[in-house]
């Protein structure tokens, strides 16, 4: 039997096994996505389905969707595998958990793409995509300063990873580029997706007097705890003003509806590269919801830092940089700090209460 | 008008056997009404859930895997059940054998150690999950604590456990911060077995156990000693056997086959320690345990069914689109539907008509 033959007899015994179609030049692409939580978490994984849904709406028959929800690190894996052995081109995992099964996997099927969000690991069938959250949180920062009446704002953070922790410097150099004396308190949940924990991780905030309270975290609980106590919050990943909507002061929205059309054109159009994607505010990869419950000049002016941001005028991470002991960060961008710095922030600026868990 | 439960006198032997079949039947049955309900094809689903894995051999090797941690704990939970003990915290031991088995693989980590590592892995976490499982045994015959509700407590204690490890003393130094350990060396992975793709030997430790399960209960004095104590313990006692050794006795073996699992599961799938090591084992296997009627050729293939149930859910994500809680209730669908035929086999419906 050659090879061809072999192969058709495997496909054919996939299409026994599982009903599928045989593969054909215009057969449409077939795209598969890991979820780490459920996509109703109106956050993180809330926003990924959001993208996945304007696939289909883009492309109509020429793409066919499928995902997994709340896959857990163990299950991984499989599940992965799974997806690639039942004819899906590009598969997008979407934790960084799922890094190494990512990777094993693909080297596996080096026909299938894979492009994994937020990991590091990258090889010839494995892209990876992030967004640069830290830029809208500078803008939060700014109006946490001007809207805080007790000079204590608070973060609340899933892990004590670079991205999170850059996220949280951005927050207070923002915040401290409008009143340098500003305390910033951060409490982890040690989860990305847990309301239970993101609610009582609020309740410490506002119990330590912070009175606007900003989280890296995926649900949006936290802002409605806020919001019962008449406390300003601010959303992420997904525009959580339904929940809160008397105190939500904008949400840090992720777009990555742009994204996944671009890398689904290129599928098609054969010009899909392992590629390294890390786009924030000018590649509309992250973008700001409507600026809410504050006063006018306070939206004028963070819509002047965004519009700044934007146009690459103004980095938040722009040297010098004091780290909290006190020393000065080195300089490795022009003028700024270097992407690879901020990809692996492992310290806290000056101004924040607490010291960076070790 | 009320219904009641009346206590058959003698339970026919068929009946029991068959209980789990009709139960299994019954929740399909319930399940395939809801999808029904919910505009999908109920025979769509069947396909997907439960005939397409059987038929593929990939599927299978995972639904082996998949199934390996749950057959070792049920078959731990087994000889707690049989003695009318209730360990409901296999899901504690599960993870504190996970945690002394690492303790090796990450103190001999980058040290070329050899082939030592593994098998005192292996027994470390045994030892470990048998520590672990005694303590509710103990405050049970010394301070006669119930422990239903100590050995569960105790799950919470060893997953905060697990978390402080990883996040702390046990993280990766060059992991950025995440909190994981380091990927083990292969010394300490469980191997492949060959040509079976990725499934590792820790599904012939499973068959292992069950064997040699069957040989205690069946053909030794202790099995013996087990039944009697939890069918009679009147009559246990006046045998002179001793309840408190058999309850520190029989814990001990089930936390430590439930160690066993969790290094299983450590080692062979997850190659690394992560703050969530088990998506509910502990907890599953009590269902596993009780579909296999205790017995560990029922647990065999109740742990098989399981599995299959836990990938065909996702199958039906992949397939069809049909949401990840569905999985789950029906997983509880199953074990309800189990206890019930239970207690129809040893009880018979009896209407009373209320009185004027």
């Amino acid at each position: 039997m050659k090879r061809r033959d072999l192969v058709a007899a495997g496909a054919l015994a996939a299409m026994m096994a599982f009903g599928a179609v045989p593969a054909q030049a215009d057969d449409p692409v077939r795209v598969g996505f890991v979820f780490v939580g459920p996509v109703g978490d109106f956050g993180w994984t809330y926003q990924h389905n959001q993208g996945r849904l304007a696939l289909e709406e883009t492309f109509g028959d020429q793409v066919e969707t499928t995902y997994v929800e709340s896959v857990s690190g163990g299950d991984a894996e499989r599940v992965i595998e799974q997806l690639a052995r039942t004819g899906h081109d590009l598969i997008f995992t979407t934790s960084f958990g799922y890094m190494e099964p990512t990777i094993r996997v693909a080297e596996r099927f080096p026909d299938v793409k894979f492009e994994h969000a937020t990991g590091f690991r990258r090889s010839d069938n494995v892209a990876t995509y992030n967004a640069r959250f830290h830029e809208g949180r500078y803008i939060l920062g700014q109006i946490a300063a001007e809207m805080s009446e007790s000079g204590v704002i608070g973060y609340i953070g899933a892990f004590p990873i670079p991205e999170v922790t850059a996220g949280m410097n951005a927050y207070i150099l923002g915040a401290q580029s409008v009143n340098p004396d500003i305390e910033l308190r951060v409490v982890y949940v040690n989860a990305w997706f847990d309301p239970a924990r993101e609610t009582d991780g609020a309740r410490a905030l506002m119990d330590q007097g912070v009175d606007v309270i900003a989280q890296h975290v995926d649900s949006p609980a936290a802002m409605q705890t806020a919001a019962d106590r008449g406390v300003y919050g601010f959303g992420q990943a997904s525009d959580m003003i339904d929940f809160a909507p008397d105190t939500l002061l904008t949400s840090i929205v992720n777009n990555w509806t742009d994204y996944y059309i671009d890398r689904i054109q290129a599928v098609i159009d054969g010009t899909w590269e392992p590629s390294d994607t890390w786009g924030g505010l000018s590649a509309d990869m992250i973008r700001m919801a409507p600026y809410t419950n504050m006063p006018d000049d306070v939206a004028e002016r963070a819509a002047a830092t965004e519009a700044a941001i934007r146009s690459g005028e103004l980095n938040p991470f722009t040297c010098p940089i004091i780290a909290q002991d006190g020393s000065e960060v080195p300089c490795e961008g022009d003028g700024v700090l270097s992407d690879a710095q901020v990809l692996g922030m492992d310290f806290f600026v000056q101004g924040i209460a607490d010291t960076l868990p070790n | 008008m009320r219904i009641e439960l009346v206590p058959r006198t003698e339970p026919k032997a068929w009946a029991r056997a068959l209980a789990p079949v009709a139960a299994l039947l019954v929740s399909f049955a319930i399940a395939g009404l809801v999808i029904w309900g919910m505009g999908r094809s109920p025979v769509a689903a069947f396909q997907v859930y439960i005939a397409d894995p059987l038929m593929d051999p990939w599927s299978l090797r995972e639904i082996a895997m998949k199934a390996t941690p749950l057959i070792i704990i049920a078959i731990g939970l087994s000889y707690c059940f049989r003695a009318n003990l209730w360990n409901i915290g296999a899901e504690g031991q599960f993870i504190v054998g996970a945690i002394f088995g690492s303790w090796l693989a990450l103190a001999t980590h980058g040290t070329d150690a050899g082939m030592w590592v593994l098998p005192a892995m292996l027994i470390l976490a045994m030892i470990g999950g048998a520590l672990y499982g005694a303590i509710p045994a103990f405050l049970r015959v010394r301070f006669g604590v119930n422990e239903i509700l100590t050995s569960l407590f105790l799950v919470y204690v060893a997953q905060l456990l697990l978390d402080y490890l990883v996040r702390g003393r046990w993280r990766d130094p060059m992991g950025f911060n995440f909190p994981q350990s380091v990927v083990f060396d292969t010394a300490a992975t469980l191997p492949a077995i060959a040509g079976m793709g990725r499934v590792h030997i820790g599904v012939i430790i499973a068959l292992v156990a069950v064997v040699v399960t069957m040989i205690v209960l069946g053909r030794t004095l202790f099995g013996y000693r087990l039944r009697v104590s939890g069918d009679a313990p009147r009559a246990a006692r006046f045998a002179g056997f001793s309840q408190a050794r058999t309850i520190i006795t029989v814990f001990c073996i089930s936390g430590g086959l439930a160690g066993l699992a969790g290094i299983i599961e450590v080692s062979g799938v997850l190659r690394q320690l992560q703050p969530s090591i088990s998506p509910g084992y502990g907890f599953t296997a009590i269902i596993v345990a009780f579909l296999g009627r205790l017995n560990p050729i029922g647990i065999l293939v109740a742990g098989f069914i399981m599995a299959l149930i836990l990938i065909g859910g996702e199958n039906a994500q992949i397939m069809l689109r049909l949401p990840f809680d569905l999985a789950l209730a029906f997983q509880g669908l199953v074990l309800l539907c189990v206890l019930s035929a239970d207690a129809l086999v040893s009880n018979r419906l009896r209407i009373v008509r209320a009185r004027a």
